[in-house]
């Protein structure tokens, strides 16, 4: 044989295979490269469930900093893609840029949900791996649902969210308030998953797709008719369950007392900016030809909600009842955005759900340091004379509290007047006068709350705070207060993802 | 004409079952009665050319969903009479969701003469070249376009099955377990152990 | 009206006659079966067995039919009866419907239907049926228990079953029981049926396959020390009977199902002069025997499982081979581009 051949033989033959799997392995990863955030969460759960399996109990902790880190992997991955829209899966799923900011919203918010998490885990010993792990699967849930766009995309998406949530919301099994908040969310989403698939399945069978494009070019074309019709008011009733909207709030008071706080805090974030994302996506893409037909039934249950919220907040005295309450009216204000049907309305619905996210994070980073010695407290009146004990937390928390209720200059005003001016612009006057007179009654609770803490007789001291706590409340506070100085990049980010919807 | 008789055999056993299944007073003959419509909507599917879904349908819910009901329902003991008090106090409301459940039928049954567009609108689905089997077909679809969709669902399984176990599986202390790699392992050094006994005087 | 009879009235009346004639051979290949079963059974513990009624107690099996058949039925009067007398008859309709696809030699089949394995996969699934019905209406405790355990053992055998014949699936690229047979033609003969290389799920799929049809060393559904005769205590004469028949129908079918998946169906072993002029279904009855007798040599020799061992093999050591095998299988096959 031919010495030289022999020699540059395995040189060839070397080169090609490598060539070969390289190509095999980036072909995929640039083609999936969009979605690579989602995989990374599947993937590294599944991994995380591995390791907590085989290392037992003692694995928690690590899991649950892994599960962060996992998550911030994710956030990166996001932020490295660039600002162009992609389409997957011959167009079920779309990556654009109003789904690249909410997935970060929603990321942001899980992450933190679970930093916040540790001492409040330790304390009521059910530091298990499977939390970080379950809110993990549900933010994948999350993301999936920001990118649906295909009705069997949504669903999914939402039922892998929900089911996490329904799980987690009963985590505390011993505790009969727990267990009870579990099977009240699982039984009443259960239902409105019913309705929201009959709905699906009526869009199905009057448009003939169940892509949102297709969904649109076929009204676009044939226009609304009565069975259509039906099937949108189900489907909306599905999409307000999950937003907790008016009249689909019965759970959240319920589960959100019931849960554990640091749970509480998770469902009151990251769930409602993506369900909220989710339906102004379908109702803004797939029905864009019928916005008159939706509007009606959106600007119902936008006044329901802030109504209701602002009312029933009143008479609570458990501080976690009051956030569902505040959660039910936020809710009913950022629909009011939605109700314009405007990309001024989307920008809205975008601005007040990241500011909603970061106040409601603080908020809860106080009541989790609610803790005295003795366990943990959750009554209003626990909070008197905070302003002596603890003059920072009570400054923060009540700083937190003016803008929940939109008092100016602070970033909840900046929120709710996106909002109402995208309503005034669509020429919804009636809607947005109502939500300014319901946001006066709602400032009265939040009020009350800020003269509990400052002109009580103190109450016992709490607990030290925590480090993980007391950052996540700086961070919330400060962005609370200096958004009006330097408002401009969520403002602009908000307006390229709204842009992208239309 | 005879694919027709079938039809109406099949759909008419269908309702009727499942009519059963909500008139039975006895919980195990509403879930047979269940397993029977279940039965007779595979025939359906294999009259309307959908083989595969026919087989999946019975193997997935009559060999295994309906049977983990049977057992379930087997073993609850229900009290009928207390069943039946609840039943006027919820039957307004249960009565409501009826009817607009029955005025929705009504509205997809008359969906062509409410609105007559529709029949343009609706896209017609692909139809499936003769020589390929409906599997075959599927089976194409599954792993291409709705591969995401696949892939979520088993995420959402994963999601179910974790939920279970933390939500009910407890570890009990002080029960023996076996382990049968420690048994195999097992050899005559670990095991036994060989004593003289004086005569006399015992262990 | 002619037209009518040549297009429907022939092909009703072929399919009947084909039925018909599956049925009779079939029963009296059982009533031989359970014949063998007991000779077998007897042989082991050095015993004769059946060897009063007829030649070598051939005719063993019709007098007990007989016996059966003439004995009065007794309902306990707790009984649901409805349910009660559905219960074998589900059992023994169940199992003689799978044998409709069962292809016992090149075109020698019922109906050649295209998902047919899938047939005979949710036929045999909805065998539990008879059982669970049958301990429920009995209104018994031992009964009930055993219908209990042989429904959690039945669903969690069918797992592994469906594993094994996806990576026979896989390698065959068809469900259509013909086309599985076909694909292991070759010039290797016998080496060229799946047995040999899907090894380890020729033996998950035996020992499952003992398992799904309750026989013995999992027959804990009615193990006798334990629960008297399980689901069949209260029992008796034909009902009893017709448990029986489907039992052994069960069985048989779960022989003829490995002949079909591994075993090679009706091809002769050796394609060469004196092995390929025997006809097909000759091979195929040997092979279904050869299995039987497997069946019958594990049920006397093997002592029974307790139940929580059965569980362990079924979920942590066949349900995760089998897995691994499907992935191992489909690798292989992309891997060297075998697929078809």
């Amino acid at each position: 044989m031919d010495p030289e051949v022999v020699e540059t033989a395995p040189d060839s033959a070397a080169a090609d295979p490598v060539e070969a799997v390289v190509e095999a392995v980036a072909e995929p990863l640039f083609a999936y490269a969009p979605i690579m955030p989602e995989i990374v969460l599947a993937v590294g759960a599944m991994a995380l469930l591995m390791l907590g399996v085989f290392r037992s109990e003692r694995s928690a902790e690590p899991i649950m900093w892994l599960s962060i880190l996992l998550l911030a992997i994710a956030a990166l991955l996001i932020l490295a893609q660039g600002n162009e829209t992609r389409l997957l899966f011959e167009g079920t799923v779309i990556v654009d840029p109003f789904a690249r900011l909410l997935k970060l919203l929603s990321l942001l918010g899980s992450a933190v949900a679970i930093f916040m998490s540790f001492d409040y885990l330790r304390e009521a010993r059910i530091m298990k791996f499977e939390l970080p792990i379950l809110i993990v699967l549900a933010t994948l849930g999350m993301l999936m649902m920001i990118s649906a766009n295909d009705l069997i995309a949504l669903y999914l998406g939402l039922e892998l969210q929900s089911l996490s949530l329904y799980v987690i919301a009963a985590f505390r099994r011993d505790a009969i308030r727990s267990s009870e908040a579990g099977l009240k969310y699982f039984v009443l989403g259960a239902l409105s998953s019913g309705m929201l698939l009959y709905g699906c399945s009526l869009i199905y069978g009057f448009t003939g797709s169940t892509e949102f494009i297709r969904i649109a070019q076929a009204l676009e074309s044939g226009g609304a008719n009565l069975g259509l019709i039906f099937g949108i008011v189900f489907f909306i009733a599905g999409l307000a369950f999950k937003v907790s909207a008016v009249p689909f709030h019965m759970w959240t008071p319920d589960v959100y007392e019931g849960a554990p706080t640091p749970v509480t805090a998770f469902f009151a974030a990251a769930p409602k900016v993506a369900a909220m994302a989710m339906f102004v996506r379908a109702m803004l893409t797939a029905f864009p030809a019928i916005t008159a037909e939706w509007q009606q039934i959106i600007v119902f249950i936008s006044i329901a909600s802030m109504l209701l919220g602002a009312f029933a907040a009143i008479a609570q005295t458990n501080i976690k009842r009051l956030m569902a309450y505040s959660s039910i009216g936020h809710m009913g204000f950022a629909l009011v955005g939605l109700a314009a049907g405007t990309a001024e309305g989307a920008q809205g619905v975008i601005v007040y759900l990241a500011i909603y996210l970061v106040m409601n994070l603080g908020v809860f980073a106080c009541i989790l340091a609610m803790r005295r010695s003795d366990g943990m407290v959750e009554d209003i009146n626990e909070l008197a004379g905070l302003s002596s004990n603890n003059p920072l937390m009570a400054f923060l928390l009540a700083m937190l509290m003016f803008s929940l209720a939109g008092i100016p200059p602070l970033a909840g005003f900046f929120a709710k007047f996106y909002v109402f001016l995208a309503a005034i612009q669509a020429g919804l006057y009636p809607l947005a006068v109502i939500g300014v007179l319901a946001s006066v009654v709602g400032a009265y609770y939040y009020l009350r709350i800020i003269k509990i803490m400052y002109f009580d007789s103190p109450a016992e001291r709490f607990d030290p705070m925590p480090m993980a706590l007391k950052s996540v409340l700086g961070v919330s506070g400060i962005i609370v207060i200096f958004f009006v100085a330097y408002p401009a990049p969520l403002v602009d980010a908000a307006e390229v993802a709204a842009k992208s919807l239309f | 004409m005879v694919a027709a008789a079938f039809f109406y055999l099949f759909a008419s056993v269908t309702v009727a079952a499942a009519f059963m299944v909500i008139a039975s007073k006895n919980p195990v003959h509403a879930v047979l009665f269940l397993i029977l419509a279940f039965v007779n909507s595979a025939g359906l599917f294999v009259l309307l050319g959908a083989e595969f879904l026919a087989m999946i349908l019975i193997v997935v819910y009559v060999g295994a969903v309906a049977v983990l009901f049977l057992f379930v329902v087997m073993m609850l003991d229900v009290d009928f009479a207390e069943l039946r008090a609840g039943f006027l106090r919820y039957l307004p409301f249960g009565g409501l969701i009826g009817i607009i459940m029955l005025i929705e039928l009504i509205l997809v049954l008359g969906a062509w003469t409410i609105a007559p567009g529709v029949v343009d609108v609706v896209a017609t689905p692909a139809p499936t070249a003769a020589d390929v089997t409906n599997t075959e077909a599927l089976g194409r679809v599954l792993y291409t376009k709705y591969v995401y969709f696949f892939e979520a669902a088993g995420m959402i399984l994963l999601t179910a099955m974790v939920g279970a176990i933390v939500l009910t599986l407890r570890h009990k202390e002080g029960v023996k377990r076996q382990d049968i790699g420690e048994q195999v392992a097992r050899n005559p050094e670990t095991s036994i152990e060989i004593k003289q006994v004086e005569s006399g005087k015992g262990i | 009206m002619v037209e009518f009879w040549t297009t429907y009235g022939l092909p009703t009346a072929i399919i009947v006659a084909q039925s018909a004639a599956m049925l009779v051979s079939l029963l009296l290949i059982v009533a031989y079966l359970l014949y063998a079963d007991r000779k077998i059974w007897a042989a082991v513990q050095l015993r004769r067995g059946p060897n009063v009624v007829g030649p070598w107690g051939l005719l063993q099996s019709f007098a007990d039919m007989l016996k059966f058949v003439f004995k009065e039925v007794v309902i306990p009067s707790g009984a649901n009866k409805g349910v009660f007398l559905l219960a074998p008859l589900v059992s023994t309709v169940l199992a003689l419907s799978a044998w409709a696809v069962i292809p016992v030699n090149a075109g020698w089949v019922v109906a050649d239907l295209n998902v047919g394995i899938l047939y005979v996969f949710a036929i045999s699934s909805l065998e539990v049926y008879g059982v669970i019905m049958g301990g429920w209406a009995s209104n018994s405790k031992y009964p009930f228990l055993g219908a209990l355990r042989s429904a959690a053992q039945m669903v969690s055998y069918e797992v592994s079953i469906g594993f094994v014949i996806i990576t026979v699936l896989l390698c065959v690229g068809s469900l259509n029981l013909t086309d599985i047979v076909l694909a292991q033609k070759g010039e290797w003969g016998l080496l060229n049926w799946f047995w040999l290389p899907l090894f380890p799920m020729f033996v998950i799929f035996f020992i499952s396959a003992l398992a799904e049809t309750n026989r013995p060393p999992f027959d804990l559904p009615e193990a006798e020390s334990e629960l008297v005769a399980g689901f069949m205590v209260e029992y008796s004469s034909t009902p009893y009977m017709l448990f029986m028949l489907g039992e052994y129908v069960a069985i048989t079918l779960m022989c003829a199902l490995m002949t079909i998946l591994f075993l090679g169906g009706w091809l002769p072993p050796v394609d060469v002069a004196p092995f390929n002029w025997v006809p097909g279904i000759v091979w195929f009855l040997l092979k279904v025997f050869l299995l039987f007798f497997m069946f019958a040599m594990v049920k006397a020799i093997v002592p029974r499982y307790r139940y929580d061992q059965l569980m362990r093999l079924g979920w942590k050591v066949f349900l995760p081979l089998s897995l691994f095998m499907v992935v191992a299988v489909a690798s292989v096959l992309y891997a060297f581009d075998l697929a078809p």
